[in-house]
C-alpha cells in the first residue's frame, strides 16, 4: 500500500461529494459524467446549456490548478491505440446502456440509495478488477 | 446568471478529482489491481463523497424545487434489469483496461493528449452507437405493432 494517499483522497472526494450536492439543490440534476456528456451528442437542442457549463468547469480545473502551480500531469495510457479505442467504446456504450457511470450510479446512485446503482456499482467494480487481473497477473501485460 | 452553478459544481468536481488524484489512470489501477500493489484511496474517495452526498441528497429530498427552479430530476431506484447488468460489465471492462471513466476523461481533455482525445471519441462514438441501435429498436418495435394492429 505504498501508493496509498488517504488524506488527499478524503479532501477530494468530499468535494466531489459536495459537488453532486450541489447540482441537485441549485438545478435539479444528478452529477452523472456520463449522462451529462450523451446529452451532448444529440442534435435536439434543448437542456444544453447546463451540461455544457458543468463540462467546461470540469476541464477549467486543471487549468486554474495549473495557474497556481499545480499543473495536471498528462494521463499515462496504454500504447496500444486500439486497446484505447475499445475501452472507449466499451465505455461509451456500457454507461449509456447501463444508465450511468462512477459519478452517477457509483456517487449519486449509491448516496440516494438506490438498489440499481448499488447494483450497478457492484457490478461495474467487479469487472475492472477482474479485467485489471486478467490483464496484468493471467496475460502479465 | 443560473449557469454560474453548474459552471461552478464542474469546477468543484474537477478540483475533487485532481487533489484525490482519480483523474490519473495509474491511481485508479492501483486500486482496481488487487492482486498486485493495492492502493484503496479510491476507496476512502467513494466513502467520503458519501459522507457528503447522502446527507446532501436527503435535503434535497426535502425541497421541493431547486434553488434555480425548474423541477428535480430523478432517475428510478428499482428494475435491475439486463440492460443494466450488462452496461455495468461493459463499462468495467472498459474502466479496467485503460483506468479511464467519463469524467477524468473530460477533465483530462485539458492537457490535450492524443490518447485522452481518442479515447473521449471513442467513448461519444460508443455512446451514439447505443443511442442509435436503441432508436432502431423502437423503430423496429413500433412497424411491427403497426403492422399487428393493420393486421387486427
Amino acid at each position: 500500500m505504498a501508493n496509498f494517499t488517504p488524506v488527499s483522497a478524503a479532501i477530494g472526494g468530499a468535494l466531489i461529494g459536495l459537488s453532486a450536492v450541489l447540482l441537485m439543490l441549485s438545478t435539479g440534476r444528478i452529477a452523472g459524467i456520463s449522462g451529462i456528456f450523451s446529452g451532448l451528442l444529440n442534435l435536439r437542442g434543448e437542456d444544453k446549456g447546463w451540461r455544457i457549463a458543468f463540462l467546461a468547469g470540469l476541464m477549467l480545473a486543471p487549468v486554474i490548478a495549473g495557474w497556481i502551480g499545480h499543473g495536471m500531469a498528462t494521463p499515462a495510457l496504454p500504447a496500444n491505440w486500439a486497446v484505447i479505442v475499445a475501452a472507449g467504446l466499451l465505455v461509451g456504450f456500457g454507461t449509456r446502456l447501463g444508465g450511468g457511470c462512477t459519478s452517477g450510479h457509483g456517487i449519486c446512485g449509491v448516496a440516494r440509495l438506490s438498489p440499481r446503482s448499488v447494483a450497478a456499482t457492484a457490478i461495474f467494480m467487479v469487472v475492472a478488477i477482474v479485467t485489471v487481473a486478467v490483464t496484468r497477473h493471467v496475460l502479465g501485460g | 446568471m443560473w449557469i454560474i452553478a453548474p459552471l461552478l459544481c464542474g469546477l468543484v468536481f474537477g478540483a475533487g478529482l485532481l487533489i484525490s488524484g482519480m483523474v490519473q489512470p495509474t491511481k485508479v489501477l492501483g486500486f482496481l489491481d488487487i492482486f498486485g500493489a493495492w492502493d484503496p484511496s479510491l476507496l476512502v474517495v467513494m466513502v467520503a463523497a458519501l459522507a457528503v452526498s447522502v446527507p446532501g441528497f436527503m435535503l434535497a429530498d426535502r425541497s421541493a424545487r431547486p434553488w434555480f427552479g425548474g423541477q428535480y430530476f430523478r432517475p428510478g431506484k428499482s428494475g435491475i434489469d439486463l440492460p443494466l447488468v450488462t452496461g455495468a460489465a461493459m463499462f468495467g471492462v472498459g474502466w479496467g483496461l485503460v483506468g479511464l471513466c467519463p469524467g477524468p476523461a473530460l477533465e483530462s481533455l485539458a492537457t490535450l493528449s492524443p490518447g485522452i482525445i481518442v479515447f473521449v471519441v471513442a467513448m461519444a462514438a460508443g455512446m451514439m452507437a447505443h443511442d442509435a441501435w436503441q432508436q432502431s429498436r423502437l423503430t423496429a418495435q413500433r412497424s411491427r405493432e403497426l403492422a399487428s394492429a393493420a393486421d387486427g
